[in-house]
């Protein structure tokens, strides 16, 4: 008990201070890209050959929906037309607003409807669905609920129940296998309820877009209300999303 | 292990044998017949070989046997033509070739004849579950769906009260298409899906491809891309068996030991995240080196992270071994023995557990390992504790072995010279098998490429494909409530194993 308790106090406090706090990611850690068609030399496209999942198209733009932020088209650039910047603030409420074009911006989530927001904003019960996620994701979302992101003081929390949640988390590129225990999932969760897809292979298929036995992500049946691009997102990128779609930050 | 190193003596020059990760000719590999190769196959594994892959390639004309030699680091290829849509199957006498038999009859219909049980490895269909009878057996399903955040699976036990019968475990939920997407796709598109082959198993699988390709095109990688890997790849191993021993503490409600494990987890992951950006070290690997270097100061950064995060774990884990109430949970729970152990072929962590002393980067090294050891942790007890264990040496041997790396480096050119502009052309009619010891266990890439040298033929073998059955004899005569502990000492891949 004794050595239980001096390992204790050796932990210290290890929440991070946020969103309150400034976030210092690694000088390696990609975020948000930066493009800058002007110096695209005519005709070139290097990167768009170099993509592993077509997610860039010229004139000079990057659907972060498909991006894997590897990043093949920065290395490949003879012109340093791209570049990957730190910010970590990636979740958006419209696919659309994840093409990305020279000189945008991050377009940062907005908050649910005020009637939403009343119901959600103090407690949030979140189902995750993985349909075909290789574990990457999955395990950013488990990290979310560590000591250091600590997303139980927000009032959001993963439960086992469908009947228990208010919303569903859809992390993979949806495998058939998967795709009826998808559906089934979401229907069980009683209404008003939100979705939120997490990671390239939920917003596109990600590396696997294209194979015979996936859809391609989440299929249109299941209205997508947070978009967080990634592979997998970073738990910081997830957590301003959901306090973004919340109307916490 | 007395039989493995009698067969030592006992040279069988009629299979030619080839290394890890080196081409062979796929003139040199003669076309014999199924029986002759089935036979062969089962003899070798008797003697203390291991069934590394079994499979047949696209077009269905052969099959084709990937056997390791642990103590003379040999890898034998064999391959049979199919005369007809079946053949005898391997897995009446060989247990550990039982996935991959299931694998062959589902992806290209060809029959292997007395397989103990024929069912299709990842489609669902009409199929039946094992079932017990007799009076008060009763049935539990479990899954797809899982309570908490968890890649889905069907579990179905036979139960006599508490006391599991039978366990036969269902996956296939998590099937992607991986292998037929590998042959589809561009070589860019190619590294990308090997990254997202098992998420947790990032570098593993992206160095068992990037090997592969770079053998088939005879490019030689400079030893500081390999230092780089292999620091990489012990970073992974860090982080999954620290996180590992928390989740053990979590089903055992030690919850002190679940969160500062799930922590000191984190730790090692921004050490990935320092070294190539994101925290599962994707786009770090590339075909033909690395994408990031590890200068002087990064090199300092790391040292001191991780001998911070050193400290720390030292006490904790002695602590978390040493609390009673979690030694009395891991202790006796979940026995694998040696014989099963061999039986099915397990590898990594779970078969060293049991007493089964193999490891990859001692027994076949590539790469950095061939100038660079970290000792092999072996247990004997095949239960939770001793699955605990394995992970508590190997976390402490990785964390030297990256220390000396950091220190003794060597430097030169990240990027291959020769491979950084354009990958060299793979060579036609080759065969190549990549082994890595990912920290799950044996990562088996194994390509062949055509007339053309284009890839024809692409297996992924996941170590969770082998040990996913010693999961369910772990259970045998358990209790149901220990499924979750059992489970977590294994830690298995479901999109690993469905692919």
């Amino acid at each position: 008990m004794k050595s239980a308790l001096v390992a204790r106090l050796r932990q210290g406090h290890r929440t991070l201070d946020y969103p309150a706090g400034k976030v210092e990611l690694p000088s390696r850690f990609r975020g948000m890209p930066a493009l800058d068609a002007s110096r695209c030399p005519e005709g070139c496209g290097v990167c768009t050959r170099a993509c592993p999942t077509g997610a860039i198209g010229q004139p000079l733009r990057i659907d972060l929906g498909k991006c894997l932020f590897c990043p093949a088209c920065a290395g490949a650039c003879p012109e340093q037309a791209i570049s990957f910047g730190r910010d970590h603030r990636l979740a958006v409420r419209e696919r659309a607003d994840l093409s990305v074009g020279a000189g945008d911006g991050p377009r940062l989530a907005r908050a649910l409807d005020l009637e939403a927001t009343r119901l959600f904003g103090r407690s949030l019960k979140l189902r995750q669905v993985s349909a075909g996620g290789c574990g990457a994701c999955e395990a950013e979302l488990v990290a979310l609920g560590n000591v250091v992101f600590d997303l139980g003081r927000f009032g959001v929390q993963f439960v086992a129940s469908p009947r228990h949640a208010d919303g569903l988390v859809v992390t993979g590129p949806v495998s058939q296998n998967m795709r009826s225990a998808l559906l089934e999932t979401f229907d069980a969760i009683p209404a008003p309820r939100i979705v939120i897809a997490v990671g390239a292979c939920a917003l596109s298929g990600g590396p696997f877009a294209g194979s015979a036995v996936c859809e391609g992500g989440v299929p249109p049946e299941i209205p997508v209300d947070l978009f967080v691009p990634g592979c997998p997102p970073h738990p910081l990128t997830v957590l301003d999303g959901l306090l973004r779609l919340l109307g916490r930050i | 292990m007395t039989p493995a190193r009698a067969s030592v003596a006992r040279p069988r020059p009629s299979i030619p044998a080839t290394e890890n990760p080196k081409v062979v000719r796929l003139g040199s590999l003669p076309l014999g017949d199924v029986e002759g190769l089935r036979r062969d196959v089962i003899d070798r594994c008797k003697e203390g070989a291991r069934l590394v892959a079994l499979f047949v390639p696209p077009r269905a004309t052969e099959l084709v046997a990937v056997v390791a030699r642990d103590d003379c680091a040999d890898i034998a290829i064999q391959r049979a033509a199919l005369a007809g849509p079946s053949y005898p199957a391997l897995s009446s006498e060989l247990p550990a070739a039982q996935a991959f038999e299931r694998e062959i009859l589902e992806v290209h219909g060809v029959r292997p004849e007395g397989h103990p049980w024929l069912k299709p490895l990842r489609r669902h269909d009409a199929h039946p579950f094992f079932q017990v009878d007799g009076p008060g057996i009763h049935e539990v399903a479990v899954g797809p769906v899982h309570a908490g955040i968890i890649e889905p699976g069907h579990f179905r036990f036979q139960c006599a009260g508490e006391k599991v019968l039978h366990l036969e475990i269902q996956l296939g939920y998590q099937h992607r298409g991986v292998e037929r997407l590998m042959l589809s796709s561009s070589p860019a598109r190619r590294i990308a899906i090997a990254e997202a082959i098992a998420g947790d198993t990032t570098i593993g699988h992206a160095i068992a491809h990037a090997a592969a390709v770079e053998a088939l095109g005879a490019g030689e990688l400079p030893l500081h891309a390999q230092a780089v890997r292999a620091v990489a790849l012990e970073l992974e191993r860090l982080a999954n068996h620290v996180g590992d021993l928390g989740a053990l503490c979590n089903d055992v409600g030690y919850l002190p030991g679940a969160s500062w494990l799930g922590r000191l987890r984190g730790e090692m992951l921004n050490a990935l995240l320092v070294l190539s950006g994101n925290r599962f070290g994707r786009g770090l690997i590339r075909v033909g080196g690395v994408r990031f270097d590890l200068d002087s100061g990064q090199k300092r950064e790391l040292a001191a992270r991780l001998a911070e995060v050193e400290r720390d774990l030292d006490a904790i884990v002695e602590l978390v071994l040493d609390t009673p109430s979690v030694a009395s949970r891991f202790e006796g729970t979940g026995v694998v023995s040696r014989e099963i152990a061999e039986a099915l072929g397990l590898v990594g962590p779970v078969a060293r557990a049991s007493g089964c002393d193999r490891d990859v980067r001692r027994d076949h090294p590539a790469g950095l390992y061939r100038f660079a050891q970290v000792p092999v942790a072996v247990t004997e007890s095949g239960d939770v504790m001793a699955r605990a264990l394995v992970r508590a040496l190997e976390i402490k041997r990785s964390l030297e072995f990256v220390h000396d790396q950091l220190r003794e480096q060597p430097e030169g050119p990240a990027r291959s010279r020769q491979l950084a502009l354009e990958p060299t052309p793979a060579r036609p009619d080759r065969l190549v098998v990549s082994l890595v010891e990912g920290w799950r266990g044996e990562i088996a890439h194994v390509a062949m490429t055509d007339a053309d040298g284009a890839i024809a033929a692409y297996q992924i073998v996941d170590p969770s494909l082998h040990n996913w059955l010693g999961l369910a004899m772990a259970l045998r005569d358990g209790e149901i409530s220990d499924f979750p502990l059992c489970n977590k000492s294994f830690n298995l891949s479901y999109a690993g194993h469905d692919l």
